[in-house]
């Protein structure tokens, strides 16, 4: 090996350790082994956020999609006027104030007429939803006339049926670990025999707000609640974010406050959200005394933790407009404002909405500032508007989540596909956004 | 419906009101200057649509100003006008009484629940409150439609074939701008001034150094006011301890997977396993955090609890390990996608230099391309730990809330983010320990994660400097 | 595109290019052929960028690629050490050899090949490593050295080939990018050369620098062609002229000419080469 340190000292044949085809051999199989050993290692991990990602989704959809079934019973109703406590021609009032919960009792003693004592009776009232009355009263409203007659109504069984039913529920457990006894069983599979338990797609899952009861509860209050804070996010996010992009690109003097006000934005991007949260809490409840659990609040809450995303999208938007575009504009003419207003806004739009568009997304994914500002109140109407106590998607997740009931966690599940749907479908025409209206310069 | 939504309606009727006037100005302006210039449109100095928005602007801006800063003082005027009403009747009551008392009148106002039996008195002073709130509302209403009407008259009669509405237009333009750009330093100052203030009352009644070294984290305060020797111990080591072992679990999960999936995807790939697996990873970063805690709480916890039990490990529900792999699962797309934005920036010219001496792919990356890529990684990490200190929602749903000090991550902690989350919800009196204790740890959290991200921007700068 | 391509490759034919064995019968004995190219045709994805190229390449002689910008001189060089297999649309087809062996055959393999045929690039491009680390790398990964002293020396001897020893022998440790550009091209230059190549594939290594620093690399290059086989692309023709002996002058990736630098710059066969060494074009 001497010669290796008179590297070429042989001129026209191969020098030193190359001749050695041997040596060379070996070394080589050593290196292309570290070689395949470190390909491996990449592609391991690569596969192991994906597996990851599966594990992730495919658990949430396994979970999920009962909830978008939900079970009926089908009882035949006799709405008797004296149940209901009703007399002749009952005014409105009377009629949503009528009897339902004991009409909703009745009709199970009357479909088990061999069921008498208290505790199986007791038994008997967990098949049915306790909800089930509503559904009763909203028929009677309806259509009024029915009062008097008897018809067959389907109403939501219970959440401990409902698993039964969708076979989340191990039958074969012994007693005392289930929800539903034997006998209960022996019940609703009567029913099931003669054909009346169905089940069918939940539409309720969408239009309902939060319940006590899992049957019952929705995404449809929690999904307003998100609309709504969304709505002032991006009606204050989308024109202060791009106005501040334009100053800061086009107009700002290089100075060190125009630095400073960059420097910050950066880092405000990433700042931890439920900071704020804080900031939304002391703020706009505490200072300004705007109404707690408001998609108001949440909105602005939110607003501000957008912004620096949005603002940094569109600086980007604004930066890739080439500046021969600025000095044509320029060239005719035309003032600051309108080269920018005119000619380079424009040219940026998609870029800008693409990165609001992906703003939103995550504003809309965001849980932790909105603890904060009292959004996780259990809400059970439908708000109105940005006013109203809601709550928001996200947070409905999280207080399912806690929720000790095996109905809830399908409904958590659900409620996770349904946000994810929102969000890839967000994304999605983000992506197209950009892959359409792209201008390559 | 309660009473304190007429207020509300009020100004959403002002809002619309001013809308309605600027765009009735923008059109008559528009109007009004083609009819001064006549058939000569070259006699304007400004294009009709400028004289369109000055009336426009005239209109807006001054009954705009009138709605934000009512927003902005209602709060307080209207408590020191019900103040001066309760006069007699709160002479000589602690502060903390006086705000208890304040919030139920404007609860019983808004018709929400309040924490007392209503007695006739705050019936009265809710009424009151409720009709000062109403007539504030009003009056604003007259006073911003008011000086909309003036401007839109005040710019009308201005218009003319001379005036420079261009210029008039853009300069309050510019000045938009400008606002719009100050938004973000006002929303750090007022971070920083809304912690602050709460963690300065925190400090009056907790010693800073106990809290910053204390070991015992028990945040029970007093039931009632008058109870002695139950202010709970604020001594945040725990919390620090167990937030830093959750990041550090989490690191250990995303730092390897997020560097070598990067490494893989920018050096080994194909580009058509990159099109396909990229994408698919960024679903990874986009998925809510309220969905990976979701997956920890009832997915990896429970699983890792099976698995340790299997092999006699005693293993808490709720231990840091689960916490810590989702978390760590949730930055590797953060990791990788950093990383591979600065192994995609090294020069091509060093990698071609490195395979052109015979080295091997993974030598070329190893030797080269990661010592010059350094700085950007290192700089992906630091944002990578800062993201990890405050995320929320995994802990909060994975974690526990019992302050162990402990290096066991089978064992359950607390972190900072989940303190916060506990302390703040659910019933608040804004002068416990308690509360302010939240604010405190808040503080800790900005300024940790501030000063990780100042120093991971300042070494990507000086990276990318490297290479431009 | 065909009729093209026939009309190039009939023109071709004409002319007949005359590689290096056929030099003038008066000349020394034939120099020993190291790289022998062949019939080279090379595409990116459906673009051709070179059309049916002879060259060799002669042991100790400095052999010049020159042609106007595009015309397929860089392409080819990075045929002869594979640089081409790391852009994924780049197809390359026809032989080259290396010493009669295939260079693109199954039983070569490109690491080692690259080993034997070093490469410097158009911009220096040192690591980020210190000057000393520069140098070692390709000796570190190939395994040449087995002690410490062995490397210190293989260090010492390429940075001394490379004439840039007595400028920075008192700061080996000092990052390599810290040198002025001159110096990190010979630096590169040095690295090449560690792992003992018996071709050196140079593409433009002057055109990033100033005058001074690119009469020092040419003086290198001159020296260096006593040990080892060398292929230079330059667009600079004074710069083929005064450190080649055979040049090849390449238009829109056609071989037009390869002779003896002297007849290509005193007589050349072909209109374009006139030309082009003319300055009418190019």
């Amino acid at each position: 090996m001497t010669d290796i340190a008179q590297p070429g000292a042989q001129p026209g044949a191969p020098a030193g350790a190359w001749q050695d085809a041997d040596w060379t051999e070996r070394r080589l199989r050593r290196r292309y082994r570290a070689e395949r050993r470190f390909k491996i290692y990449g592609l391991v991990a690569v596969c192991i956020a994906l597996a990851f990602l599966a594990i992730l989704i495919g658990s949430v959809v396994a979970t999920g999609y009962p909830a978008f079934v939900r079970t009926s019973v089908a009882l035949e109703v006799n709405f008797d006027p004296k149940v209901l406590g009703l007399g002749e021609a009952p005014t409105a009032d009377e009629l949503h104030g009528a009897e339902y919960p004991t009409l909703l009792r009745e009709t199970i003693f009357a479909t088990f007429p061999e069921v008498t004592t208290r505790k199986e009776r007791r038994k008997l009232l967990k098949l049915v939803s306790k909800d089930a009355r509503f559904e009763l009263r909203e028929l009677v409203l309806a259509d009024p006339s029915i009062i008097g007659t008897t018809r067959r109504v389907w109403l939501t069984a219970s959440s401990d049926v409902d698993m039964l039913i969708k076979g989340n529920a191990n039958r074969d457990a012994p007693e005392d670990e289930r929800r539903l006894d034997d006998r209960q069983i022996a019940w609703i599979d009567s029913l099931g025999a003669s054909g009346f338990v169905e089940t069918g797609f939940n539409g309720a899952f969408f239009t309902n707000a939060d319940s006590r009861e899992p049957e019952i509860a929705g995404i449809g209050g929690a999904i307003m609640g998100s609309f709504y804070m969304l709505l002032v996010t991006l009606v204050l996010t989308f024109p202060i974010g791009v106005t501040a992009a334009i100053y800061l690109e086009e107009f700002a003097p290089k100075n060190r406050i125009t630095d400073m006000i960059e420097v910050n934005i950066n880092n405000l991007a990433a700042v931890p959200s439920i900071v704020f949260g804080l900031l939304g809490l002391a703020v706009f409840i505490n200072l300004f005394h705007l109404p707690r659990s408001a998609p108001i609040v949440g909105g602005l809450t939110l607003t501000l933790m957008t912004l620096p995303t949005i603002i940094i999208a569109a600086r980007s938007a604004l930066k890739a407009v080439p500046p021969s575009i600025r000095e044509g504009a320029y060239g005719v003419g035309a003032s600051p404002i309108q080269v920018v207003f005119h000619h380079v806004l424009p040219l940026a739009m998609p870029g800008i909405l693409t990165g609001t568009i992906i703003g939103m997304a995550r504003a809309l994914g965001e849980t932790a500032p909105l603890l904060m500002i009292g959004m996780v109140a259990f809400i059970v109407d439908i708000p109105g508007g940005p006013f109203d106590p809601a709550t928001a998607l996200p947070v409905q997740i999280f207080l399912w989540a806690d929720s000790p009931e095996r109905g809830f966690v399908e409904k958590v599940s659900a409620a996770i596909l349904v946000l994810l749907a929102f969000l890839i479908a967000m994304n999605a025409v983000a992506i197209y956004l950009r892959r359409k209206f792209e201008v390559r310069f | 419906m309660p009473q304190g939504r007429p207020q509300g309606v009020q100004l959403t009727i002002l809002l619309i009101a001013i809308l309605a006037l600027a765009l009735i100005g923008l059109y008559f302006g528009r109007r009004r200057a083609l009819g001064t210039a006549g058939t000569n449109l070259s006699k304007l100095h400004s294009m009709p649509s400028y004289h369109g928005w000055y009336v426009a602007l005239w209109c807006g801006i001054p009954s705009g100003i009138v709605l934000v800063v009512w927003l902005v003082i209602q709060g307080p005027v209207l408590e020191a006008l019900l103040l001066s009403y309760l006069g007699p009747q709160v002479a000589g009551q602690s502060d903390a009484m006086i705000g208890l008392l304040l919030n139920d009148v404007r609860n019983l106002a808004s018709g929400d629940v309040v924490s007392r039996d209503v007695d006739p008195a705050l019936q009265a002073a809710a009424d009151r409150y409720a009709s000062m709130k109403s007539t504030a509302g009003a009056a604003v209403l007259a006073i911003g439609l008011a000086l909309g009407g003036a401007g839109f008259g005040w710019a009308w009669r201005r218009i003319s074939p001379g005036l420079r509405a261009r210029n008039k237009v853009e300069r309050v333009v510019n000045i938009v701008l400008i606002l719009s750009s100050c938004v973000a330093i006002v929303t750090t100052i007022g971070i920083v001034l809304s912690v602050l203030f709460e963690s300065i009352r925190f400090f009056s009644i907790i010693p800073f150094w106990d809290f910053l070294f204390g070991l015992k984290w028990s945040p029970q305060t007093a039931i009632r006011a008058d109870q002695v020797g139950s202010t709970g111990a604020f001594g945040a080591i725990p919390l620090f301890t167990g937030t830093l072992m959750i990041t550090l679990i989490a690191m250990l999960v995303a730092l390897p997977v997020g560097l070598f999936a990067a490494i893989y995807m920018a050096e080994f790939a194909s580009p058509r396993f990159r099109n396909v697996v990229k994408p698919i990873l960024e679903i990874l970063a986009g998925v809510p955090t309220v969905v990976y805690g979701f997956f920890a709480a009832l997915v990896v916890a429970p699983t890792i609890r099976g698995i340790g039990e299997s092999i006699g490990l005693d293993v808490a529900s709720e231990s840091a390990l689960a916490a810590g792999i989702v978390m760590g699962i949730m930055i590797i797309p953060f990791i990788s996608s950093l990383s591979d934005d600065a192994i995609v920036a090294v020069p091509n010219a060093l990698r071609e230099g490195s395979l052109a001496m015979g080295a091997t792919r993974s030598e070329t990356v190893v030797k080269v391309i990661l010592p010059a890529a350094l700085h950007g990684i290192v700089a992906a990490c630091l944002l990578a730990v800062s993201r990890a200190i405050g995320e929320t929602m995994i802990v909060v749903m994975a974690a526990g809330l019992a302050a162990n000090l402990t290096a066991n991550p089978l064992d359950a902690v607390t972190t900072v983010t989940v303190q916060i989350v506990t302390l703040l919800v659910g019933d608040q009196e804004f002068d416990s320990a308690k509360t302010l204790a939240a604010f405190a740890l808040g503080l800790m959290l900005f300024v940790v994660t501030l000063a990780l991200n100042v120093f991971a921007l300042h070494i990507a700068r000086k990276y990318r400097e490297q290479y431009d | 595109m065909t009729e093209d391509t026939d009309a190039m490759v009939s023109l071709m034919m004409d002319e007949e290019v005359a590689p290096a064995a056929a030099a003038d019968p008066e000349a020394p004995p034939a120099p020993r052929t190291r790289m022998r190219a062949r019939g080279v045709d090379v595409f990116y994805a459906d673009k051709q960028a070179l059309f049916d190229v002879d060259i060799d390449l002669a042991q100790n002689k400095v052999t010049a690629l020159i042609g106007p910008s595009g015309c397929g001189k860089s392409t080819f060089l990075r045929c002869l050490n594979r640089m081409n297999d790391i852009i994924d649309i780049c197809r390359v087809s026809g032989s080259i050899t290396l010493d009669d062996r295939d260079i693109y055959g199954r039983d070569i393999d490109v690491v080692q090949l690259r080993a034997r045929v070093g490469m410097v690039f158009q911009k220096p491009n040192p690591f980020p490593k210190s000057i000393y680390e520069n140098v070692a790398y390709g000796p570190r990964i190939h395994g040449l050295a087995n002690r410490g002293s062995e490397l210190d020396d293989i260090v010492e001897h390429s940075l001394r080939r490379a004439g840039l020893f007595d400028e920075v022998s008192d700061r080996l440790q000092q990052p390599g990018t810290s040198l002025s550009g001159g110096q990190q091209q010979r630096l590169c230059i040095a690295r090449a050369i560690a792992i003992s190549p018996e071709v050196i594939l140079m593409d433009e290594p002057c055109s990033a620098l100033d005058p001074i620093a690119t009469a020092k690399v040419e003086e290198l290059i001159d020296e260096l062609r006593e040990h080892y086989t060398i292929a230079i692309v330059t667009h600079n023709m004074q710069q083929a002229a005064r450190v080649s002996q055979f040049t090849a002058f390449f238009h829109l990736g056609v071989l037009v000419e390869f002779e003896a630098t002297e007849q290509i710059f005193t007589n050349p066969h072909d209109q374009r080469t006139q030309d082009y060494i003319t300055g009418r074009f190019g």
